[in-house]
């Protein structure tokens, strides 16, 4: 079994593409597409990496990444943070809060490949 | 600054340029020479018929050859020369410009003047684009429909052994999601169409340039812990100085009410929960609600925005969060708590909300509405309604509220105003 990736986003079919080159990679995919519920599906399974999307229903990206840093078990996982948004203070604020990486959409699928390697070397 | 040009030597280098002796000019409209050479030496007044005839002997405008008219070009000439600095421009021949060529000086003078109005009117775009809630989620929708459409198409294009399943799956949702982009694109078009109309795109007011300078500060002023005076940049227009000052004022009465190292501490055992932080201090609850939204950001508090309004509605003072940020006046979704508050003053309210669409992530608001200021017999209150909101962290199902009608797609609703364009 090859690296195992948890992927939080709520768009179906950027979860479907995502999921397909990252399987093809080798990786192991897992998603998940609601944030109020995302710390137990990560704490059922601490993955390798986390793919993290900021706009989420029930809770956002950003208080995600907070308790991801705060809890010992979550708290050294590389986290690739995904949005729409590409401000400045995005990426300060994702930064601030321990994101490894920040990636604006829409991305090329190369770039998240490339990102996704980086990481899980790093 | 350059002096002045003057009138008589603009008229000398005029009939120079033209090739003119000046015993021609002076024949033509019926002077001495001697004459003319005081006048081109600056040492003769022109009168009004006389400057009339020189200018038609010279073909040229006789308003290029008056003091105020040159004057106002050199101005601006000399301010487009310094809005280049990487360009070398002959800095101390700006008047003999004005002077010889004064047509091609008043041309570069209004590009100038073009070019402040189009600045500022781009500034004002760009401010709206990056604030408008209602532009926020049409734009949030067509990128991350965009970036579906990409990275499935991509799949497509770079791997020709693709299996068939895979193959028609990838085809439905860039189907899908291409309709989708065409139908928030359109609606987003059409809705910039009609800022633009509406006058949307007007230079920004005090109050969204108050708003701008607030979150350049984070939204928060050291200075009110220590009841210091705050200052702000004197180029601020009146009423945008006069609106930050005023809001500087009001944190440092809350912050000396609600001292931040006592507050900070009671905030965290009492789980940012303002009910219960109103009790404990003993305030009103639209002081704990403006105080928890103005922390420095070293007390690493939760996300939290704020949103007061008047008794018109409109929002007087807003710190966005995620995607929340109400519209200014008029367009907002009258369903969100901040208006139901302003209908029953004094009453606390708490709700969880979202917005529909792709922006989905759950607030939970607590808003209460009050008099403010001094009451006296026989005076009207004013009266404001406080809303903080922040990322909801519970199982509560949220109400839907809108962004307001224009990009609001929940038909069904007894609050639209009018038909969505979505």
């Amino acid at each position: 079994m090859g690296q195992r990736v948890l992927l939080i986003e709520d768009e179906p079919n950027i979860i479907e593409a995502i999921s397909y080159i990252l399987s093809k990679d080798g990786w192991t995919v897992h998603t998940h597409s609601d944030g109020e519920t995302a710390m137990d599906k990560v704490l059922q399974g601490v993955p390798d990496l986390i793919i993290l999307d900021v706009m989420l229903p029930g809770r956002s990206g950003y208080d995600i990444l907070r308790d991801l840093r705060a809890d010992g078990v979550t708290a050294s996982v590389p986290v690739m943070m995904l949005t729409a948004r590409g401000q400045a203070k995005d990426r300060d604020m994702a930064e601030r809060l321990g994101a490894t990486h920040f990636m604006t959409k829409p991305f090329s699928n190369a770039d998240i490949l490339d990102c996704v390697r980086t990481l899980a070397t790093s | 600054m350059a002096e002045r040009v003057l009138t008589g030597t603009r008229v000398r280098n005029r009939r120079l340029d033209i090739g003119l002796r000046q015993a021609h000019v002076a024949k033509a409209i019926g002077i001495s020479g001697s004459y003319l050479n005081l006048i081109e030496h600056n040492r003769r007044r022109i009168g009004a018929r006389l400057l009339g005839d020189l200018a038609r002997v010279l073909e040229i405008d006789a308003k290029l050859l008056e003091d105020e008219t040159a004057a106002s070009v050199l101005g601006p000439v000399s301010e487009a020369a310094a809005s280049f600095p990487g360009i070398s421009v002959e800095d101390a021949r700006a008047e003999e410009l004005v002077a010889r060529f004064p047509g091609w000086a008043a041309l570069v003078a209004a590009q100038r003047a073009r070019i402040i109005q189009l600045e500022a009117r781009t500034e004002a775009l760009s401010n709206r684009l990056a604030h408008d809630t209602q532009i926020a989620t049409s734009l949030h929708e067509v990128i991350s429909t965009a970036t579906a459409i990409r990275s499935t198409a991509s799949i497509l294009a770079e791997t020709p052994d693709l299996d068939a399943d895979w193959r028609g799956r990838f085809h439905t949702n860039i189907d899908t999601d291409s309709a989708r982009l065409a139908e928030s694109s359109q609606a987003l078009l059409g809705f910039l169409d009609m800022e633009m109309e509406g006058g949307g795109a007007q230079d920004a007011s005090p109050l969204e340039q108050a708003e701008a300078i607030m979150a350049q500060n984070g939204f928060y002023l050291p200075q009110s812990e220590t009841a210091e005076p705050a200052t702000f940049d004197a180029s601020a227009d009146k009423a945008t100085h006069a609106i930050l000052t005023n809001w500087a004022q009001g944190a440092a009465r809350d912050a000396a009410a609600l001292p931040l190292a006592e507050f900070m501490q009671a905030a965290r055992a009492l789980a940012f929960d303002p009910a219960r932080l109103a009790a404990r201090f003993q305030v009103p609850l639209d002081m704990i609600l403006r105080r928890l939204t103005h922390l420095p950001a070293s007390a690493d508090a939760p996300l939290m925005g704020l949103a007061v309004c008047d008794g018109a509605g409109v929002v007087t003072f807003q710190k966005p969060v995620l995607d929340f940020r109400l519209p200014r006046s008029g367009a907002a979704c009258p369903l969100w708590p901040l208006y139901q508050a302003m209908s029953q003053p004094g009453r606390a309210l708490r709700r969880v909300v979202r917005l529909p669409g792709a922006a989905r992530t759950p607030f939970e608001c607590f808003a209460v509405a009050g008099a403010v200021g001094d009451v006296a017999f026989g005076a009207e209150p004013r009266v404001v309604a406080t809303m903080l909101v922040r990322p909801a962290r519970t199982n509560e199902t949220p109400d839907v509220v809108g962004p307001g009608c224009r990009v609001c797609p929940v038909n069904d609703c007894a609050a639209r105003r009018h038909p969505s364009l979505l």
